[in-house]
């Protein structure tokens, strides 16, 4: 909420653009409209990490996107989570080229030094 | 103090355009030009009154709040709410906004006048008297229903993507060429099936011709109806006449009654022309509600030059707003105890003021309206139908002229009526009717600058109307939302 006491559609879309523009990244902190009092997980994203990969809320991969690796570039691509994976446009474009199928061959994905 | 601190706390503040107004008991903003209005309190309130005094450096600003007790953060957050809301404006440059040309405008709505006949002579008729721009000399007396189902034609051509359509019937007097006008309702309403779209009608008459059977046929198909008249008989009669002279008050009277009581599946309004010997708004109102049964009233001043009899000079227009003012105060009245009231003139401002439009065009003239005469010409809009100004092309050869449309919108944008850039109820107003200007200045691109305060003032006390419903009674306002 921010300090303006906006009285028309207009000023509410005003008001609207500025608490976006002093916002903070929602997605993780949104409720659920489904299940209130439970966290909203976005599509193709979780919470929980096991050592160097994810997992779904229910502790397996089953939930995540097809291929598991969409949903590495989901983080990056559709949430603006660029630090969970290498910038696969310009610096590391074929960290991922060993990888045809990530749930049979995740230990080929690269690491990435920058 | 860091360099960046340092330079944000030299930046100097100023109040940026709005117009204040005070609406029970309250301090309201409206701003301009985006037409987003605030109600000022709290610190908000203070920082906009301070900087109203003199300009002054953000450093000034903080100083001065701190030393009143106020916390830095809060201070810091509010003044950079209120630079981004607009409020407020600094020294300092911001990107600029882009200029998006209006490239794609869909029809929305064409305006058949069927006949250029009609049989009332009222004095003010802007299509009869010293005033008139049509030229109607070689043009058929009555549009044809090929004429006009190429009109139609013509507006799904235009419409892309739109769904709902609408097709207005006017004149001369519309009934007198009412066979046209079935035919091609039904023409437009299966036609508009097949491609799966919407569309309205809407009828304008002087009621005189109405019966029974058409009655019936305009209930039957949902069509909008405003009639023109004047008030009660002495003062519909004045202007509102027969050929030879008799007034039509004693003939339209019953017909409308009858229409009232029996088409009720759209809405049906009284349109009032003022004039110099027509102007008490109140006795109108009162007549044309409680007696005639009319839901809702709408009052217009005739567009005439300065020198006509008729027209209202700006002694009467001072008078005729005092009286807008008491009739809009009771329609404040109703809003607040949830009733709707029937004068238009401040339901159709209250949307456009509740919405925040900031206009481009002052109407939807030549964007999603056009005109069309008895011959098939395209024009601007029924003012201009079969004038040599405004002309848009012909329903059968090509359609409409997107050349001229084109050339028209970009010489008429409010940014090229440099009159109306300093002033605050441009984004509402426009510059105001093209017709009005062409008829008063010669020139359809002119402001109106002859009812520039006449619309302030309308404007201001609607503010007022706006502000002081949305204190007292906030969800009246959420029926102007759709």
């Amino acid at each position: 909420m921010s300090r303006l006491n906006p009285i028309n559609k207009k000023a509410r879309k005003v008001e609207q653009a500025i608490v976006a523009a002093g916002g903070d990244v929602e997605a993780l902190q949104k409720k659920s409209n489904a299940s209130p009092g439970r966290i909203y997980y976005p599509m193709g994203c979780t919470l929980n990490f096991t050592p160097g990969w994810e997992i779904d809320n229910s502790g397996g991969t089953a939930g995540l996107c097809q291929p598991v690796e969409r949903d590495l570039f989901d983080c990056y691509l559709g949430c603006g989570w660029p630090a969970q994976v290498p910038d696969h446009l310009n610096n590391a474009p074929d960290w991922t080229d060993k990888c045809a199928s990530a749930t049979n061959d995740w230990r080929k994905v690269d690491v990435v030094f920058p | 103090m860091t360099a960046v601190a340092d330079v944000m706390s030299s930046v100097t503040y100023r109040p940026a355009e709005a117009h204040l107004f005070r609406a029970a008991e309250a301090e309201f903003l409206y701003l301009v030009p985006s037409g987003a209005i605030f109600r000022m309190d709290g610190l908000g309130k203070e920082i906009v009154d301070l900087v109203r005094k003199r300009e002054l450096m953000r450093s000034e600003i903080v100083g001065y709040f701190l030393s009143r007790g106020c916390e830095l953060a809060e201070i810091e957050i509010t003044i950079d709410e209120l630079e981004q809301a607009e409020v407020l404006t600094s020294g300092r440059s911001k990107p600029a906004a882009p200029v998006v040309p209006l490239q794609s405008f869909p029809l929305q709505r064409v305006v058949l006048n069927v006949t250029n006949q009609c049989n009332l002579a009222c004095t003010y008729c802007y299509e009869y008297s010293p005033d008139k721009i049509a030229q109607q000399d070689g043009k058929p007396k009555y549009m044809t229903a090929d004429i006009a189902e190429s009109a139609v034609e013509m507006l799904i051509k235009e419409s892309a993507g739109r769904e709902g359509l609408h097709v207005t019937f006017f004149g001369g007097e519309t009934l007198l060429n009412f066979n046209v006008m079935r035919s091609t309702v039904e023409y437009a309403t299966r036609r508009v099936a097949e491609l799966g779209k919407r569309i309205e009608f809407s009828l304008t008459t002087n009621a005189t011709l109405l019966t029974p059977e058409i009655v019936d046929f305009l209930s039957e198909h949902r069509i909008g109806v405003t009639v023109s008249i004047d008030g009660d008989q002495e003062l519909n009669d004045r202007m509102r006449i027969f050929h030879d002279g008799r007034g039509s008050y004693s003939v339209i009277a019953p017909k409308i009654k009858d229409l009232l009581k029996r088409h009720r599946t759209n809405s049906i309004g009284a349109r009032v022309t003022l004039t110099s010997q027509v102007s008490d708004v109140k006795r109108i109102y009162r007549h044309l509600t409680t007696e005639l049964g009319f839901d809702s009233v709408g009052f217009s001043p005739a567009t005439a030059s300065p020198d006509r009899l008729y027209h209202i000079g700006t002694q009467k227009m001072d008078n005729i707003l005092d009286s807008f003012a008491e009739l809009a105060w009771e329609y404040c009245d109703y809003a607040l105890v949830g009733r709707q009231h029937g004068f238009t003139n401040v339901s159709d401002t209250l949307k456009e003021l509740n919405s925040g439009v900031s206009k481009a065009y002052p109407c939807g003239a030549g964007v999603g309206l056009l005109g069309v005469g008895t011959a098939g010409d395209v024009s601007l809009c029924h003012r201009f139908v079969d004038s040599p100004v405004g002309k848009m092309g012909h329903v059968k050869n090509g359609g409409v002229d997107h050349e001229a449309r084109g050339e028209f919108l970009a010489t008429h944008h409010i940014g090229a009526r440099y009159d109306c850039h300093t002033c605050w109820a441009r984004p509402v107003c426009s510059g105001g009717c093209f017709h009005e200007a062409y008829i008063h200045y010669g020139q359809t691109s002119a402001a109106n600058l002859h009812y520039c305060d006449w619309i302030r003032g309308w404007n201001d006390l609607c503010l007022q109307i706006l502000g002081e419903i949305s204190v007292r009674n906030p969800s009246f306002l959420e029926r102007f939302d759709n």
